[in-house]
């Protein structure tokens, strides 16, 4: 039991360490991510003043980056979804250090997510129109609602397996931080005192709350997909959609996981809980969703394709072969071909490969959805000559801003909130200690379960 | 679960225990599904609220009847065996000419645009193509505030007061027939003092959408559409279905016996958006157009020249 204290002792160290400590690294890289975020709100406050003219987008391609990025942060919020939620319903013991790191890219991005739809609308000053006027049959208040609900939702889940973490910070901290730390701690704690009658109560609440966030998880990202299917646009019209967005969400989102996480254990030094397991496993996943990804692009292009009607003649020329042919192979081969090569290949198998994979995904899964926008809105519908798209410096400004204030909520979330969920990984490792039987099936050692990699 | 009973044990003693037993453990469970349940609902209350409310906007004015009080289902009829693009007049088409003067649409807008489509068997025609006032109206599906809204005339109108920009209906809009304005868009000195109305749609508003608004307001004063007074053939024609009448400006027809008669159709049929805009086929050849004359000459915005500063950009 002394092993097991000392063992203990030092995760709540590990756990503590980013709040109690901050180097002058930190302050550099919050300064620089606000520095972006500077720039792109002055690009914003010019969109203001201009309207939406000073960006790339115009009558025949009126979705463009903002739309793109707006996708790809729903996307990539499926992240804390299927990591916390599905693993916990299957209870994948694995999966504990992980968790919380996942439900914050959940949370983040969603926020940035919707930030973006408020972002392209032509009059923000009218965005309380959608509430006071708002009509069920569009896609876009589908949209709202089920992103509302998410939010909701996966905050209520981020928050709930934290309550004894912040409770074990209040009484940890006290006296070492800030007076409005210890009155968040102390609030967001909500007098956790670890009872009996405590623990089975917040038993109850995760089990609810999981199994509740995913059928919310799934319909968030099949109706932002419907935004483009409830339209006439050939490309666009499939029923596949809603599934292939899905599966691209959980694909880029696991990926944006991965790579979270390797900056984070490298910055905060978690090596002793984030092992290479933890890396290969989400590999694994990784490397399933690629194949589900093949899966979906045959399925959809060989169903239209076979029968190159016009407008997808034109589509199929302008991704494979004209002028968006270069990063659309790049799509296909680089992010879903060649992670999963990187996963499947034994001597690739590692925290590298699986990093090179995820970033591979990362870009590739934004350029899919930049794809999906413009290549789907370029198809001409009357007799004009197709028009093009190149976003503008407002954009680029606007986005780049959106995934520095990403950066930014993490970097600031890690600072407050416990990076790891310290009770679920002693919980976890203590249940080993008084099972043996159970460890060696946690961890994977010696008899390797099919598809284990014994490190 | 069972897990979870193991571990109380062991963690017991790890935190202190106050001993007091709350009987709160729907504290938490109320925060798991309250939480989950409750945020949503102001949303949901004022969707219920606007769904009862008879949320749809009207247009301004009266609803425009027949006499014995049925009412008026307009329909522009397009004969392209009269439309030459305005070849034989050698100017840009004036359908849209008269268009753009008589709403003051912004450049690059066209309202009613004349495409020149390929023939299968060679050659092309031209297609003035305004709104298509659907029946179906993909726009109305999907617009999330009902700033665009079918009338009991049967047409499609945008109340620029109340679109938010979003612009999924130019996503939606088979016919590519809606603009946005990008910019602010200039107002001529005549528009100032106009008051705005769905019906007419000035002044242009930035960040909102426009598009034909098949000229009820100038119907109710008896004066056709400025495309069908505009067109020097006489292509287009203007009516009632519910009356079964239409008229050029030159002749009257009987709108049901005119259209079958002389195989009227839709633009892509196939989509099933139901148009009220019928065409006839044909390209130019009543009024003498050889189908190998390609071109047209490109539109103009000539009221834009006398407001200063007015800043445009491409379609």
């Amino acid at each position: 039991m002394e092993e097991m204290s000392a063992w203990r002792e030092r995760l709540e160290r590990t756990a503590l360490a980013p709040v109690t400590r901050t180097s002058w690294a930190y302050y550099v890289w919050v300064a620089f991510l606000l520095t972006v975020i500077g720039w792109g709100i002055y690009a914003y406050y010019r969109q203001l003043q201009d309207g939406l003219i000073v960006t790339g987008m115009r009558d025949r391609i009126s979705w463009g980056l903002y739309i793109t990025t707006f996708v790809f942060f729903i996307g990539i919020s499926h992240a804390g979804t299927l990591i916390s939620a599905i693993l916990r319903v299957s209870q994948a013991r694995w999966r504990t250090p992980i968790t919380r790191m996942a439900e914050f890219i959940t949370l983040v991005s969603l926020v940035c997510g919707a930030l973006f739809v408020i972002i392209d609308l032509g009059r923000p000053d009218r965005v309380l129109n959608v509430i006071r006027y708002g009509r069920w049959q569009s896609p876009i208040i589908w949209d709202v609602l089920a992103i509302t609900t998410y939010i909701t939702a996966s905050t209520a889940y981020l928050f709930l397996p934290m309550i004894p973490d912040l409770a074990l910070f209040r009484d940890r901290l006290a006296g070492r931080v800030s007076g409005w730390r210890m009155w968040l701690y102390r609030l967001l704690s909500v007098r956790w005192q670890g009872t009996r009658a405590q623990w089975h109560s917040m038993g109850a609440a995760i089990t609810t709350a999981m199994i509740l966030i995913i059928p919310i998880a799934v319909s968030v990202h099949t109706v932002v997909s419907w935004i483009f299917a409830m339209t006439l646009r050939e490309p666009w019209n499939s029923t596949i959609f809603g599934a292939f967005f899905v599966a691209g969400a959980i694909f880029s989102g696991v990926a944006t996981l991965i790579v979270v996480m390797a900056i984070l254990r490298k910055v905060y030094h978690l090596e002793e809980y984030i092992t290479e397991k933890h890396f290969v496993y989400l590999g694994y996943l990784l490397g399933a969703f690629s194949l589900i990804m093949v899966y979906g692009n045959v399925s959809e292009y060989l169903t239209t394709g076979y029968k190159m009607t016009e407008g997808t003649e034109f589509h199929f020329r302008q991704l494979f072969l004209g002028q968006f042919a270069g990063f659309y192979w790049f799509y296909l081969l680089g992010g879903l071909v060649l992670p999963g090569l990187l996963i499947l290949l034994p001597w690739t198998r590692n925290i590298w490969g699986v990093v090179a994979a995820s970033i591979l995904v990362v870009a590739a899964m934004w350029v899919e959805r930049y794809f999906i926008v413009v290549s789907g809105f370029r198809v001409p519908l009357m007799p004009y000559d197709p028009s093009t798209y190149a976003p503008t410096w407002v954009e680029l400004s606007v986005m780049a801003a959106g995934f520095a204030l990403f950066a930014l909520l993490i970097t600031l979330f890690v600072k407050i909130f416990p990076i790891i969920a310290i009770w679920e990984v002693a919980e976890d490792e203590e249940s080993a200690e008084i099972q043996p039987a159970a460890r060696r099936f946690a961890h994977g050692s010696a008899p390797e379960p099919a598809g284990g990699v014994g490190r | 679960m069972t897990e979870h009973n193991g571990h109380q044990q062991d963690s017991a003693p790890e935190l202190p225990q106050r001993g007091h037993r709350m009987g709160r453990r729907g504290v938490l469970r109320l925060m798991g599904l309250g939480v989950l349940g409750i945020a949503p609902l102001p949303i949901l209350s004022s969707l219920i609220k606007a769904t009862l409310d008879g949320h749809l906007v009207r247009s301004d004015g009266e609803v425009a009847r027949t006499p014995d009080g049925r009412i008026r289902q307009w329909t522009m009829i397009i004969d392209l065996r009269h439309c030459d693009g305005c070849q034989s007049v050698q100017k840009p088409p004036q359908c849209t000419a008269a268009c753009i003067q008589g709403h003051f649409a912004p450049e690059p807008m066209e309202w009613i645009q004349v495409f020149e489509g390929d023939l299968p068997g060679g050659g092309t025609q031209f297609i003035p193509t305004p709104c298509q006032q659907c029946q179906n109206p993909p726009c109305v599906n999907v617009c999330p505030v009902a700033a665009t809204f079918s009338t009991p005339e049967g047409t499609v109108l945008i109340d620029q007061d109340r679109c938010i920009g979003c612009r999924i209906c130019m996503a939606a809009c088979p016919y590519d027939r809606r603009f946005f304005n990008w910019g602010t868009p200039p107002v001529p000195p005549e528009a100032l003092l106009a008051s705005y109305s769905a019906e007419h749609q000035v002044p242009a508003k930035k960040g909102t959408v426009m598009k034909c608004d098949f000229c009820p307001d100038m119907m109710r004063a008896d004066v056709l559409p400025y495309c069908v007074q505009g067109c020097p053939n006489n292509a287009i024609y203007y009516g009632d279905l519910e009356e079964d009448v239409a008229s050029n400006g030159k002749e009257v027809v009987i709108a049901s016996r005119f259209l079958s008669e002389n195989q009227a159709y839709h633009l892509r049929e196939d989509l099933k958006t139901k148009p009220r805009v019928y065409y006839i086929p044909g390209h130019g050849e009543a009024v003498g157009r050889d189908a190998f004359n390609k071109g047209r000459l490109p539109t103009q915005w000539p009221w834009m020249k006398l407001v200063n500063g007015a800043r445009t950009w491409k379609r």
